[in-house]
């Protein structure tokens, strides 16, 4: 009995990721198409997507291991360097669409090795310590990746700590000027594109969380000690999820670099994981659907404000000051749920309700 | 003089065409190698030991930040990364009365440690209170969005453009053996600042009654409830502390570093935090510690590594700190029960 | 406590509705006020208004505004300036320049800032449309960009410029270089410098970097230029860390001449500074407050009464690009109700033709070439007794 109601559930948050991420495309598609949507939404659709790909990919390291990122931009940044070099390495004439898929696939890649890396040392330590390590890696990747030359001739890639004078360049273009970072990047990323690394990275992360080694992970977050004592291998079981986390993100950073004609390093810092990390908060830690939404919301939020000028960035922190305390505060709930019982309505789960009055 | 606008000039299409590819390094490198041929074995010691003086004195300044961090980590439970925004504001309200009201230093000092202290209180009341039992990762991203609300009124208040802080300490330099060692009052008030607040904050806590309330607190918040310790002064409290820290931290700060702009908090805030939890976060003497050697690590690395990996360099020395004590240098193992 | 949560629930639930419909009530005004006015012509700029760089958006802002205050006032033709915020960040740029072509901008002020700029540029560049950048120096900006141009110099011929002044005024024996490399414009001057220097056949003994993040200390840098016995220090970067640089010099009883570039002007405005700091500081700029030609007195009067500050070289800058766009407007006869496209065409004809010529205030007589790059003649100047003085 208490199995078939997992697993309609389990089915029933497919059916609302999936289910929301393919209205929302057979909607915009189309009108993307034939132009009926304005400039600014229309540039918002490929950010919005790479930064939906990141929220889920960091509700798994937080939601679900219960662990605290915050340097998942270093992943991020690592793949969006590693797909815009990979696609100046590849030939000109190649089609797009190929060239985007490699990139996604060496970034993803890229970024899962250092997530090895990284996530040897880090899994050892516990709670806010644990944060902080990702913080030190974040900046250390930020930092690494600002002083780096990299350029390609016929004779492969160069790289340099120094200045792109030491590449010693026979005949070739430089990828990655330190500081300025890239420059004349092809801009190849696409919103269907967005769409399906969404959709891909919702299959691996909702398989995933349902699978042996989800349930593992969701036991080690709940008590390690019982998850442990059952004989469940801690160290495996966390570095899987993440490093999953680590590959998607660099994904999204890949997909993320690609739209832009120029990328820097210092893009991906310590308020970009902090963006990120505000995004799963807000939807609810371990709930993706939620994720979904209050990345679009937020993401959009300051681009609404537009009209307040000066005052733009002070109403967002008021806003999510207020949005924090009314989803988490225990008297905003008591609260919620009067308002709830007046209209009458059963079964309204607090966190999701607040977020969609937006 | 006109400036040639032919495209050949270029910097890149120039340095590809450049002969000697690595000229540009290889004349830095011989250069200063050549420099320190030049100097005396005493004037290398000279600027070691200035470079060391320079690091201690930084570090103090992100012990005290640090010491703000860490007690309310410590009482608390939460991150709080509006502090150093309080520090931006402190430095302002100081600037503000002593350039525009003409107060003398100690008071527009004990000024700006009052309306930090009010600001300290005040943000724990509305914004960190309501969500003291639903988690640490809810406090903190309010403490971000705490953070944004500082730097975005500051912004509002004083606008855009830097303020240069004039240093509040008035008397001068120390030179010592004929100026090759010279030590700025800054780092001699700041370092002694620095470990009068630390014996004080640490005598406060251990004997005084408030400090008592203040640790049983961060033990057990519920035992020490029930054992008649208002847990919400006693909270308000240790922010009240916190902040006026904040206060002095970034008088000092700017004294020393004089640009003052609404964003001036921040980086010295992350790199404080860094600091308490490298001395292990929740201890007195760790933070100071902690902040002292961070400071003296950057300024070392800055010297003799590489400037523009300074930054890098701290971080990985933290990483390899929590590596071998996963607490930090002075943190408390915490022992699970089951 | 209780009544609190509720309004703040109430509130926030208010200010969300109220944001998205206000979104789209502004959306929907606008476009409604393009159609009332054909005449007008709508002037599009972004740059960092919040954040750690506002400082250079602002000035911007605030210039343009002046300008387009004399050019409405002149009634021949009709601007209407919208400036966006974009925090410094290319990705915020690009959303900031889709936000402005909604509203239906014709002529874009380019981007305050170099990284941004070389991303919104690529973006206007495609639609076609006019960009004059009034501060974003770097070549990358305008590299294979038709439709981009720039107010201010390129950071290679400033480092190229600055060699050679030190050489001919041989002004150092030992020079020693500070930049932050964290930042385009520095590292771009840094490099063109250090090669020209290498031609000038200048002694460079000691070169330091810092990075944004770690603008606050720079006593090792300064000890070890200090050991190095460098007499002469270049500086190509913004004035707010060389303020810190001539204080921490000033306090370690450091005093070499210091040379800057145009970053470097707004240090003597930089509230509470104190100018006896800056005394023979000696930099090359194109704007100087304190020039005492009649339009600068008039610039510098009008922004002292409006923003109650001096304007720095961006103000100069911003001002200068809307009187420039309004100029090749006037020559080109554009008017309001032409498409983006047809203006960028004919502002693109205007501004490289040969007898296109402006007289601004950050240089007289500037052209512009084929590639977008401004000419004009740099001023050196030297700070004595708290003032700019010509070299």
């Amino acid at each position: 009995m208490n199995k078939t109601r997992k697993l309609s559930k389990f089915t029933l948050t497919n059916i609302k990721c999936y289910g929301m991420i393919i209205v929302a495309f057979a909607v915009l598609y189309p009108m993307l198409k034939m132009n009926m949507i304005s400039n600014k939404i229309s540039g918002l659709l490929i950010p919005i997507c790479a930064y939906i790909v990141m929220a889920i990919s960091l509700n798994l390291t937080v939601g679900f291991l219960g662990e605290l990122s915050l340097g998942h931009a270093g992943f991020m940044s690592v793949g969006a360097f590693s797909g815009v070099i990979t696609v100046a390495c590849m030939q000109s004439g190649l089609p797009a669409p190929v060239k985007l898929l490699a990139a996604i696939i060496i970034g993803g890649i890229m970024a899962g090795i250092l997530g090895l890396i990284i996530g040897i040392p880090v899994i050892r330590l516990k709670g806010d310590y644990l944060a902080i390590v990702t913080l030190a890696f974040g900046e250390i990747i930020k930092n690494i990746i600002n002083c780096l030359y990299i350029g390609v001739d016929g004779s492969g890639l160069h790289f340099s700590m120094k200045s792109a004078e030491a590449l010693n360049l026979s005949d070739g273009k430089i990828i990655l000027n330190g500081p300025q970072g890239a420059v004349g990047v092809s801009k190849i990323a696409t919103f269907f594109a967005g769409v399906l690394l969404i959709l891909f990275a919702l299959f691996v992360v909702l398989n995933l969380v349902n699978s042996k080694t989800g349930r593992a992970v969701t036991a080690i977050r709940d008590n390690r000690i019982a998850a442990e004592s059952v004989g469940i291998n801690i160290t495996k079981y966390k570095l899987t999820a993440f490093i999953i986390s680590a590959v998607i993100a660099g994904m999204a950073g890949a997909l993320y670099g690609l739209n832009f004609s120029t990328i820097a390093a210092k893009k991906f810092d310590f308020n970009t994981s902090i963006l990120i990390l505000v995004f799963v908060v807000l939807g609810g830690m371990g709930n993706i659907p939620g994720t979904i939404i209050a990345t679009t919301l937020l993401y959009m939020l300051p681009e609404m404000l537009r009209q307040f000028s000066d005052y733009r960035m002070l109403i967002y922190a008021i806003v999510l000051i207020l949005v924090m305390l009314a989803t988490n505060s225990p008297r905003a709930k008591v609260f919620a749920n009067k308002i709830v019982g007046i209209f009458k309505k059963n079964n309204e789960t607090d966190g999701e309700g607040d977020v969609s009055n937006g | 003089m006109r400036f040639p606008v032919k495209r050949s000039e270029n910097a890149f299409i120039c340095l590809k065409n450049r002969d000697g590819p690595n000229e540009n390094c290889k004349m830095t490198f011989v250069c200063t190698n050549g420099a320190k041929s030049e100097t005396v074995k005493e004037g290398v010691n000279m600027t070691f030991i200035s470079n060391l003086i320079n690091g201690i004195s930084l570090g103090s300044v992100y012990a005290i930040i640090a010491l703000g961090y860490t007690m309310v980590y410590g009482i608390a439970k939460m991150l709080n990364f509006a502090h150093g925004d309080v520090i931006m504001v402190g430095a302002y309200i100081s600037y503000c009365a002593s350039s525009y009201l003409g107060f003398s230093p100690v008071l527009s000092v004990l000024l700006a440690m009052v309306v930090c202290t009010v600001l300290g209180v005040a943000i724990e009341a509305f914004a960190y209170r309501p969500l003291r039992r639903s988690g640490s990762l809810a406090v903190l991203i309010t403490a971000i969005g705490v953070s944004y609300l500082l730097q975005n009124v500051a912004l509002l208040i004083w606008g855009s453009n830097p303020k240069a802080f004039k240093s509040l300490v008035t008397f001068g330099s120390i030179s010592l053996f004929d100026g090759k060692l010279i030590i700025t009052a800054e780092s001699i008030v700041t370092v002694i600042a620095c470990i009068i607040i630390m014996v004080g904050l640490s005598l406060f806590t251990k004997k005084s009654k408030m400090g008592k309330a203040m640790r049983a607190v961060s033990e057990d918040k519920d035992a020490a409830e029930l054992m008649g310790i208002n847990v919400n002064v006693t909270i308000s409290l240790t922010f009240a502390i916190g902040s006026a820290l904040a206060a002095i931290a970034g008088v000092l700060l700017c004294s020393a570093y004089p640009t003052l702009q609404p964003t001036t908090g921040s980086m010295p805030g992350i790199k404080a935090f860094t600091a308490a939890v490298f001395g292990g976060i929740g201890s007195i003497p760790g933070a100071m510690i902690g902040g002292i050697l961070l400071g003296i690590i950057e300024i070392f690395s800055k010297s003799y590594i590489s400037t523009a990996l300074s930054d890098a360099i701290v971080f990985a020395v933290l990483i390899v700190v929590l590596l071998v004590k996963p607490t930090g240098l002075l943190g408390k193992k915490i022992t699970e029960k089951v | 406590m209780k009544k609190f949560t509720k309004i703040a629930s109430l509130a926030l639930t208010a200010v969300m509705a109220a944001t998205c419909l206000a979104g789209c009530g502004a959306g929907s005004s606008t476009s409604g006020s393009a159609s009332e006015d054909k005449k007008v012509i709508k002037i599009g700029g972004i740059g960092p208004l919040t954040g750690a760089a506002a400082i250079y958006g602002q000035a911007v802002k605030n210039g343009a505004e002046i300008a387009l205050d004399e050019v409405n006032a002149k009634g021949d033709l009709k601007f209407e300036l919208k400036f966006e915020d974009d925090e410094n960040d290319a990705e915020k740029a690009v959303n900031a320049y889709n936000n402005l072509k909604d509203w239906g901008m014709q002529v874009s002020m380019g981007t305050v800032t170099t990284q941004p700029c070389i991303a919104v540029s690529a973006e206007s560049n495609s639609d076609g449309m006019f960009a004059l950048t009034p501060s974003a120096s770097a070549p990358d900006v305008v590299k294979d960009k038709d439709f981009m141009f720039q107010m201010c110099f390129s950071d290679p011929n400033q480092g190229v410029a600055s060699a050679k002044y030190i050489k001919e005024q041989n002004l150092g024996e030992k020079i020693a270089i500070i930049y932050n490399n964290s930042d385009v414009y520095s590292t771009g001057i840094y490099q063109k410098f250090t090669s020209e220097a290498q031609n000038q056949g200048l002694n460079v003994v000691c070169v330091k970097t810092f990075t944004d993040d770690s603008a606050n200390d720079f006593t090792s840098q300064l000890n070890e230029i200090k050991a190095a016995g460098a007499d002469l220090v270049y500086l190509p970067i913004y004035y707010t860390p060389a303020s810190l640089i001539l204080t921490q010099a000033k306090k370690m009883q450091y005093e070499p001449k210091f040379f800057g570039v145009d970053g470097m002007d707004g240090i003597l405005t930089l509230e509470g500074f104190d100018k006896s700091l800056a005394e023979g500081v000696m930099l090359l700029t194109p704007f100087t407050a304190d020039a005492q030609d009649e339009a600068t007195k008039s610039f510098v009067k009008k922004y002292n009464e409006k923003y109650k500050e001096t304007p720095n070289q961006f103000a100069a800058d911003g001002y200068d690009v809307v009187n420039a766009i309004y100029e090749a407007c006037k020559k080109a006869g554009i008017t309001g109700d032409m498409t983006s496209e047809e203006i960028g065409k004919k502002l693109v004809d205007t501004f490289t033709s040969a007898d296109f010529k402006i007289d601004g205030i950050t240089g007289t007589g500037m052209t512009w070439s084929k590639d977008g790059e401004v000419s004009k003649e740099p001023k050196g100047m030297v700070i004595k007794n708290g003032a700019y003085v010509g070299m």
